[in-house]
């Protein structure tokens, strides 16, 4: 699957939809502006075309009411994808998407089937405050019955997608808007990545080794993986080398990486963009703590996230709450430096 | 729209089944709940006994159930509420693994994780809701579904009074109309939303004067009469299942029974219960139906033998069954994988 050809994650996620979409006719998609405005984040952009308003559906502002509906077509039958607008929207929706969505496979004892991707637009950074710039994975992966995707780049994106598609069980699908290469916004440029035309899936709960390293690990997902391997860059030009884990996805975690990778190098940054407290950083340092008995760490962990306030609209402000790649890189030179543990033991 | 003498028949077993449950279930439930079984200084414990947990029983609500469901076929969805058991009679969701689901045991509907407000009957197209106004959005995706596969089924969501003031109810009402989905949205309309009744919380006097806002029929069915509910309810069936979309039914029911099993129900007169079972519609369909010569005394005595032998098998079948494995909780959060069947790339 050599290729050349160079997309969006934009242009990936919905390439791999219209091809699901070709190959079986119960996937369809509906959402709020997904139809001949391709999605506002450009997630089904060329959709309606290929497959016509029946398949490519825009709904009423009704998150309630559509994402509800996507349960009961998938209960009978069908693999519908649903949008919901921005992540942060889901308060007006969360009773159908977690008490709905997410049980209804348990509670009927693993009879009712319900394949729906729901596919959301994560992350900030771009000024949009505190309504409309949220992560908020870890809310979703905290809660059981969902699995989680948090794609970095195209190439992940179309094969996490088709295989969320194709996965018999709510997938939430959650894409950064600084990452989809869209024309209006600035992007971190190494989302944008070879992508064969071919149909492929990545299986979920296989985290990627963006970066192999020695020196420290730096754990990530989504557009901070990209954010961090602009970091492991400059800490190569210091003769410092970070391995970059991309997770990829949430629910179901690849912990072995992380384990493997730490016990490894034995430093560990967690770098995420999702609120620090209750989150991502904590779980995976509750992960390394749960295994000391196997790691030797040199350093304690550390962990980058936003501290535990809204998103700000200020540019200074939002920029000073999510961690930028030179907050990245000063944590890691902190890494290196801090007396190791064993040196503070003794 | 005519109605046989079977379809009548089958109402008034339906009917007596599902009162007969509710009674059983009634009793089964204050098992093991009451002093001197229980923690000291407490009147009732919710937890305790072989069928823990809330319970909402529908005596007084059947014809509702039975006057919709006699519509109904296996390939028509029924959604539920808090309040199930007479929806799932009806759709013919069978006694013994519902009530097996209730006393927690691993032959029930869901192996013991879903519990009394949680069933859910694939091969009956029953599924339920303990949140109030949940019951809309999916059946508006049963349908949506129904739809697009070119079938003219129809998918019934049943709600109270007091779900017609959720937002889901406006989403769901606009949805199926602007999309002429095949649903007909059904208000159970028993006039107590727990403990507040109809008028302290609703804007009109009837939810189905709501209807006009959204270009779509509402029926109104002011009698808690079976018959009455088929036949008021017809043509919303016929409408959807002719594609020309849904229809908001209201029906005027009555409660027997507290909210939950326990309720002290003192927001409303001690006589109220009382008052209203003098309108029992159990045998006043019977009644009828004797006056249209379709059924003798005897002939209604078998038929009451008969339902209430299916229920007492269903309670033995569900206290005889075993209990889950503590272990199987970490089970079924997900479907096995790729069970569909297509190749994967």
């Amino acid at each position: 699957m050599k290729t050349n050809r160079i997309l969006t994650m934009a242009q990936a996620i919905s390439e791999a939809m219209a091809q699901e979409m070709t190959r079986n006719a119960d996937v369809f998609v509906m959402g709020e502006d997904i139809g001949s405005y391709g999605g506002i984040f450009g997630a089904t952009g060329g959709l309606l075309d290929k497959f016509g308003k029946d398949r490519v559906m825009d709904t009423p502002i009704s998150e309630t009411a559509f994402i509800g509906a996507a349960t009961g077509a998938a209960a009978a039958g069908l693999r519908p994808i649903v949008e919901l607008m921005f992540v942060d929207f889901f308060g007006v929706c969360m009773d159908q998407i977690y008490n709905h969505l997410a049980k209804n496979t348990y509670m009927s004892g693993g009879h009712v089937k319900l394949p729906v991707v729901l596919t959301t637009a994560i992350g900030g950074g771009y000024s949009d405050a505190a309504q409309h710039s949220q992560c908020l994975y870890a809310t979703f992966a905290h809660m059981p019955g969902l699995k989680i995707v948090v794609p970095s780049n195209a190439y992940d994106a179309k094969g996490l997608m088709i295989q969320a598609i194709r996965d018999d069980n709510p997938v939430m699908f959650m894409y950064h808007k600084g990452i989809m290469g869209l024309p209006w916004m600035s992007y971190l440029s190494g989302s944008s990545n070879a992508v064969p035309e071919d149909s492929y899936t990545i299986p979920f709960g296989q985290a990627h080794v963006m970066k192999e390293g020695t020196d420290l690990t730096i754990v990530s997902i989504s557009q901070m993986a990209q954010k961090s391997m602009l970091a492991a860059n400059e800490l190569a030009e210091q003769g410092i080398h970070a391995e970059v884990i991309d997770l990829r996805t949430l629910v179901p975690m690849d912990t072995e990486t992380v384990l493997k990778s730490v016990r490894k190098t034995g430093r560990l940054l967690v770098a995420d963009e999702d609120y620090l407290g209750f989150g991502l950083t904590g779980e995976i340092a509750g992960l390394i703590a749960e295994n000391l008995d196997t790691i030797k760490l040199k350093a304690p962990i550390k962990r980058l996230a936003v501290p535990n306030v809204p998103i700000p609209y200020s540019r200074p402000m939002e920029q000073f709450v999510i961690p930028q790649v030179g907050g990245i890189v000063n944590a890691a030179l902190n890494l290196m430096d801090s007396i190791t543990l064993q040196k503070q033991v003794a | 729209m005519q109605i046989g003498k079977e379809k009548l028949l089958w109402m008034l077993e339906k009917m007596h089944q599902i009162r007969f449950y509710e009674e059983t279930m009634a009793a089964v439930y204050m098992e093991g709940k009451l002093p001197p079984a229980i923690q000291k200084g407490l009147a009732f414990d919710i937890g305790a006994g072989p069928v823990p947990g809330e319970m909402h029983l529908a005596a007084g609500q059947e014809p509702v159930a039975v006057g919709v469901c006699a519509h109904l076929n296996d390939d028509d969805t029924v959604v539920g509420t808090h309040r199930p058991h007479h929806f799932a009679i009806a759709k013919g969701v069978p006694l013994d693994a519902m009530t097996a689901e209730m006393f927690g045991k691993v032959t029930g509907l869901g192996k013991g994780k879903g519990g009394h407000m949680h069933l859910f009957d694939n091969a009956h197209k029953f599924s339920c809701s303990g949140i109030v106004g949940a019951s809309m959005p999916i059946a508006c995706g049963a349908a949506l579904a129904a739809k697009k596969m070119g079938k003219n089924w129809v998918s019934v969501a049943f709600f109270g009074e007091g779900a017609a003031n959720q937002g889901s109810f406006h989403e769901s009402m606009n949805l199926a109309a602007l999309w002429k989905l095949p649903v007909i949205f059904v208000c159970e309309d028993n006039q107590w939303a727990i403990s507040v009744p109809k008028a302290k919380a609703t804007s009109v006097d009837w939810v189905t004067d709501r209807a006009a806002g959204y270009g779509i029929p509402g029926i109104r069915v002011a009698e808690n009469d079976a018959l009455h509910v088929f036949e008021s309810i017809a043509p919303a069936i016929t409408r959807a299942r002719h594609g020309e979309g849904p229809s908001l039914i209201e029906v005027k029911t009555d409660r027997y029974f507290g909210h939950f099993q326990g309720d002290p129900e003192t927001y409303r007169p001690k006589d109220e219960v009382s008052r209203l079972r003098v309108n029992d519609p159990i045998p006043k369909l019977a009644q009828m139906l004797k006056d249209k010569s379709f059924l003798t005394d005897q002939e209604e005595a078998a038929l009451v033998k008969k339902t209430h032998e299916a229920v007492t098998q269903a309670f033995e079948f569900a206290r005889t069954s075993a209990y889950p494995q503590a272990a199987d909780a970490l089970l079924d959060v997900f479907v096995q994988e790729h069970s569909h069947n297509w190749t994967p790339a």
